[in-house]
């Protein structure tokens, strides 16, 4: 892959919630950067800090009681965690937009489905009515919504659930945004209309060459349409890479135990699979070492003792695991820099 | 477990309908005259996509709902017409666990409550039932230090182990599943399966499996029955299904199917299916798959087509089967 350039740096990000209970260490010290027109795929478990993260880059999270603890996010080199809420307003929806989860909740109930679309122009004296009305209109035949001037004056409800998420899809491109953040954008939707959405957002990246940020959990939707993808566990990133290099040279145990405990089409009637057994760490307190260490078959003692660290196993690929390590036992997901497999 | 398919089959689903009148002259046809059998021993899946009807299919099984026609026998009995003992007697043989575990049980029940009120019910003695519940945490890979605690105090795949273990407190044959591992994690998904199919094989259940994931479906499955706005379009050995889907609902469906390999996902080529599923209010009188299915004639928008068999086992409702 060509050196593109990087829209978007998010370096050393830790964010943490205080709560009554004691602070939640919700992303712990995450780097990774989003390049011009890629999908950049981020992974994991509910609770492992992905939406936390994608939030922080919109500063979304409330704070309080959230807190930024350190890091930068630069978005085409300015630092939005230092910027002040009137700076953030004209990036947020503008040059970032973001798709929520779930389509059926995130939508006003209230506001006919046109006027939501063109909130993002509201304020702005830039643009006539009759223009933002326009812009609107063509966008939502851009996401494939069926007779747009009525779909402009329905309510949500009105709405099936694939049509709200096109809905969302529209809102969040309206203004021509070089990032899209989703969120989970088609976890509520059914396999066919997941299927749509996604071709639909491959089919923009390539007529806007705008940048996405996919974030799933379902490794079948970051197969289908991610460039690179993050791998999260904990508050942590585990593993990055090139989707090629990710699912075909796995060098985490976390990320094999993902894709070996799904059930695939071509895993056979009766083969056992194999979970990871135990659930996710407590972010209250997490562990010292690895967060993944608890559950991992190839647990050594000083993945309980101290954070392991990052390997570079080609430019794009690191893994952060201490089977890397020289003096680790020999294992499958041992890599040498620059092995071509 | 091998499954004696000559033998009468445990359920027995004949034309069955569910409608539930939504307005003076609506009707929505949630269930429309469906026909399948399980057999003892068997996983039957259901699939399709929200709103096809499967979980009211599978409500009206257990006698959640009233059928509005048509009969659901269970072990050659009608289910609509047993009396007060037999009907004590279904419930202990056929259980349920629930999609959502956040939902499905009681906050105010402690574990050893939610788990042990099906065996009160069933009249046994209150001294009998704390051993009772022990046991079945421990089959579920939960613990007795468990029983006191209330269900907030799990996470979800815990809570589904103990709607697992409140479904074989009765020590049931027959165990419908609605979409037991949908509102899972993916790495506790396959905890519950590995789970559910150790217990069939010890217990010797016979379960009704409805997802929309066909992933799952076939790998749980001996057969699977696919349903579309209310009717079912194909029932096969879940074999079959997949190496030889037929019908093109299915045939999209399959194609739909997210595959976790970025090369294969990236090659394959999805069959297109247009639109969404229609509203299955006053549905008109033809086949349900007609506006959507890209080989639809004028004969698809004007009759029913009748399910076929078209090789032993393998049954498609379509009219393109004909030639």
């Amino acid at each position: 892959m060509a050196e593109q350039e990087k829209i978007l740096e998010i370096k050393n990000l830790v964010f943490t919630f205080k709560t009554y209970g004691g602070e939640v260490k919700a992303v712990r010290d995450v780097s990774f950067d989003v390049r011009q027109g890629e999908v950049l795929g981020i992974v994991g478990e509910s609770g492992c800090g992905k939406s936390v993260t994608a939030q922080c880059i919109l500063r979304l999270n409330p704070e309080p009681p959230g807190f930024f603890e350190g890091g930068e996010i630069l978005y085409k080199g300015q630092d939005i965690l230092k910027m002040d809420n009137k700076a953030i307003r004209k990036i947020r929806g503008r040059e970032i937009g973001f798709v929520f989860q779930d389509p059926m909740t995130s939508l006003n109930p209230t506001m006919r489905v046109g006027a939501q679309i063109e909130e993002v122009f509201l304020g702005r004296t830039d643009v006539t009515k009759a223009e933002v009305k326009e812009r609107a209109l063509e966008i939502m035949k851009l996401v494939g919504i069926s007779d747009v001037e009525k779909r402009y004056k329905q309510y949500p409800h009105e709405l099936s659930g694939g049509m709200k998420q096109r809905v969302m899809i529209a809102i969040a491109l309206v203004s021509k945004p070089s990032v899209i953040i989703c969120d989970e954008p088609t976890t509520s939707l059914d396999v066919t209309i997941e299927a749509q959405i996604l071709e639909l957002l491959l089919e923009l990246r390539e007529k806007l060459g705008t940048s996405i940020i996919m974030i799933t959990h379902d490794l079948g939707v970051i197969a289908k349409i991610c460039d690179r993808v993050v791998v999260m566990y904990g508050g942590k990133i585990v593993e990055k890479g090139t989707a090629d290099e990710i699912y075909y040279e796995t060098s985490h145990p976390y990320t094999r135990g993902l894709m070996t405990s799904i059930a695939r089409l071509d895993t056979n009637r009766g083969d056992k699979l194999t979970p990871i057994e135990g659930t996710p760490p407590d972010l209250f307190s997490p562990p010292v070492g690895c967060p993944f260490a608890a559950r991992c078959d190839y647990c050594m003692d000083v993945c309980n003792q101290y954070p392991p660290e990052q390997y570079m196993l080609s430019d794009e690929h690191m893994t952060v695991c201490w089977l890397q390590h020289e003096m680790a036992p020999d294992t499958e997901f041992r890599r040498t820099k620059g092995e071509a497999k | 477990m091998n499954v004696d398919y000559n033998a009468e089959p445990l359920v027995q689903v004949k034309d069955l309908c569910k409608y539930f009148q939504v307005g003076r002259h609506a009707t929505l046809k949630a269930v429309d005259g469906v026909t399948f059998n399980i057999w003892k021993g068997e996983t039957v899946g259901l699939v399709g996509e929200s709103g096809c009807g499967k979980s009211t299919c599978g409500r009206c099984l257990i006698r959640l709902y009233e059928p509005t026609s048509g009969q659901v026998l269970y072990d050659g009995k009608d289910i609509t017409k047993l009396n007060k003992e037999e009907q004590k007697e279904f419930t202990r043989r056929v259980q349920m666990i629930f999609q959502n575990p956040y939902a499905s049980l009681n906050p105010r029940m402690t574990v050893k409550e939610i788990v042990g009120e099906g065996l009160k019910l069933q009249g046994m003695p209150n001294n009998e039932i704390e051993a009772k519940v022990q046991e079945l945490l421990e089959t579920v890979g939960l613990n007795k230090d468990h029983m006191s605690r209330f269900p907030h105090e799990f996470s979800g795949g815990q809570r589904q182990r103990i709607g697992i273990a409140r479904a074989l407190s009765v020590d049931p044959e027959f165990i419908i599943c609605d979409e037991p591992i949908s509102a899972l994690d993916v790495s506790i998904q396959a905890q519950v399966l590995n789970m559910l199919n150790r217990l069939q094989d010890e217990l010797g259940l016979t379960y009704l499996f409805i997802a929309h994931d066909l992933s799952v479906v076939k790998y749980l499955s001996e057969r699977v029955v696919v349903m579309y706005l209310g009717t079912i379009v194909e029932t096969a050995t879940s074999e079959e299904l997949y190496a030889n889907p037929m019908h093109p609902y299915t045939k999209a469906l399959l194609s739909s199917i997210p595959e976790a390999d970025p090369r294969r996902a990236k090659a394959s080529q999805r069959i297109p299916i247009k639109g969404e599923i229609p509203s299955p209010i006053n549905p008109k009188a033809c086949c349900r798959f007609a506006n959507r299915c890209e080989f639809a004639t004028e004969r698809c928008f004007n009759e029913i087509p009748q399910a076929r068999e078209m090789s032993p086992g393998h049954i498609v409702a379509c009219h393109l089967m004909e030639q």
